[in-house]
């Protein structure tokens, strides 16, 4: 386990330094959503099981999207030096997707051997049920703030994303 | 699962990690490789609250860390159109050439 916790984290600690020092901000994003995704199994590791699973679905999936989107909405072409060649970039593609491949096949040559039934429901019973029932009873309040920071966020970032040109139109919606 | 892993290696990971998100918003100067370093000091003060969660064996700190994923979340967002509005103005996002509010 501490071997895993090891690996993990040098992970992490690579892929974060990596983020940092990096010329590419595509290439920088990518390896941010290396570092989420050490950062939930760590979370998976330290028995947080809900936190891990949000953590790689809200921070690596939803916010790195937009992170992404944002950067190449902005198309910063003037930022991009390094680089790894062209053919070493496509031979890797192709070798990661055999790889991909013989996992798969690997996989699916194996016999599954499904466990005993009666210990699933008690490992979920663990940090899901516990969390949620924290989470809607002790902080039921500030989990509905959460949805108005949510919702005056939204409502924010459509009043500045819509430029000043839309804006100084005022109430002449229908222009647009 | 209950055993091994001190609570002293977290924290130093989480430290480490909230290190390189200080060194990353003063180091670099594109406003998006900024914005990705404050995520990772986020993340750096969710893992320690994980990592007390477990020591104290309470599940308090994980529901705070769901609510500073959710503020993460909105911060993104706005930092972002925000980004967004400055390029639209200046063309840019390098923090050292948008000097709107200098005197």
């Amino acid at each position: 386990m501490i071997y895993v916790f090891a690996a993990l984290a040098a992970t992490l600690l690579t892929s974060a330094l990596l983020v940092v020092l990096h010329r590419n901000p595509v290439t920088s994003a990518l390896f941010l959503v290396l570092a989420f995704c050490s950062l939930g199994g760590i979370y998976l590791l330290l028995g947080a099981e809900f936190v891990g699973l949000v953590q790689v679905i809200v921070y690596a999936g939803a916010i790195m999207v937009l992170f992404l989107f944002v950067i190449m909405y902005l198309n910063l072409q003037h930022d991009t030096e390094s680089g790894v060649p062209t053919a070493l970039r496509r031979g890797l593609g192709w070798i990661m997707g055999a790889v991909l491949l013989a996992e798969g096949l690997a996989l699916m040559g194996r016999r599954w051997q499904p466990g005993p039934a009666s210990e699933a429901p008690a490992y979920l019973q663990g940090n899901t049920q516990a969390v949620g029932q924290a989470l809607y009873t002790r902080y039921l309040f500030p989990f509905e703030i959460t949805s108005m920071v949510l919702l005056v966020a939204m409502v924010g970032v459509i009043v500045i994303a819509r430029g000043r040109g839309a804006a100084r139109l005022g109430g002449a919606e229908e222009e647009s | 699962m209950s055993a091994g892993l001190p609570l002293s290696y977290s924290l130093v990971l989480s430290a480490v990690l909230f290190t390189i998100g200080v060194a990353g918003v003063l180091v670099r100067r594109n406003a998006l490789v900024i914005f990705m370093s404050i995520e990772l000091m986020l993340n750096a003060a969710n893992l320690a609250f994980v990592a007390f969660a477990r020591q104290m064996r309470s599940v308090d700190g994980q529901i705070l860390v769901f609510f500073v994923m959710t503020v993460a979340a909105a911060e993104v967002a706005v930092g972002l159109a925000i980004i967004v509005n400055l390029f639209r103005l200046r063309e840019t996002v390098f923090v050292d050439e948008v000097n709107l509010l200098k005197g």
